[in-house]
């Protein structure tokens, strides 16, 4: 059952992934990317990831991309030239996509994970919640890293509103 | 029960497809969202080896990934703007100023 929903999902997501990279209309691009962001969405709730899960609808299908919409609407939806501007661009991206799938899917199978294996057992996530031991390990181990990052967001929304605006 | 590595490789596809954009398209929103296709791939790689490691510190660097990545965008959307205001144009290949 979880492996049919899984194949499900994982068509529908490398679908609209290409759908994505081949698409004219960069609007069309920008929605297909949030259907592929919800696919993975769903991805991780069957990973017992409920916590990433919601954030990533919120985060990255949410606000990411309506940002990323915005600007397409704002620098006009114009359609893309179905020229190649460097020659023997297509054949070559598609070689080298093509090569880079052999080396990760090689890589990934053939290493088996050697790590420590942790206590979050299903039972586990049962009984305490998935959100509550994110939350746990991020205000406790994970906690500089968190303070960083808000450093980080700070940085990123004066820089955004420095390069945006016209005079200062 | 999904093996760990059928999501390895639908990890692989995702990245894959994601640069193989970076290759094929021009227009700089489009390379953009092609960069966060590769993010959200590793994304779903760092979350399937922490459900198999039963772990979730994978998840806390998704966690943070997503952040950054946000932060990302906000920078990124605004320098294509400030681009397209003085060049008219997203198009990589008319952005050469450095070009010797």
């Amino acid at each position: 059952m979880e492996l049919i929903v899984f194949f499900i999902l994982a068509g529908l997501a490398v679908g609209s992934a290409l759908a994505m990279v081949t698409s004219r209309n960069m609007v069309y691009g920008v929605l297909w990317m949030v259907a592929n962001f919800a696919m993975v969405a769903i991805l991780f709730l069957l990973l017992n990831a409920t916590f990433l899960a919601a954030v990533q609808v919120i985060v990255y299908a949410g606000a990411i991309m309506v940002l990323f919409l915005f600007v397409v609407m704002l620098l006009g939806p114009q359609r893309i030239p179905a020229i190649e501007t460097i020659p023997m661009q297509r054949p070559l991206a598609l070689l080298f996509g093509l090569l880079l799938f052999l080396a990760l899917s090689a890589v990934l199978t053939t290493n088996r994970l050697t790590g420590q294996t942790g206590d979050v057992t299903p039972q586990a996530l049962e009984r305490i919640g998935n959100s509550v031991l994110v939350g746990g390990e991020l205000f406790s181990t994970y906690l500089f890293p968190f303070e960083l990052s808000s450093v980080l967001l700070l940085i990123a929304m004066v820089g955004a509103v420095v390069l945006a605006k016209r005079k200062l | 029960m999904v093996p760990l590595s059928y999501y390895s490789i639908l990890g692989a596809i995702l990245f894959s497809i994601g640069a193989m954009g970076v290759l094929l398209r021009r227009n700089a929103i489009m390379i953009f969202m092609s960069i966060e296709l590769m993010l959200n791939a590793v994304n779903l790689t760092f979350v399937s080896f922490a459900n198999a490691l039963r772990s979730v510190d994978g998840q806390v660097i998704v966690f943070f990934v997503i952040t950054v990545a946000a932060a990302e965008v906000a920078i990124g959307l605004a320098l294509i703007v400030a681009i397209f205001r003085s060049k008219q144009t997203t198009d990589v290949d008319d952005v050469n100023l450095l070009k010797g």
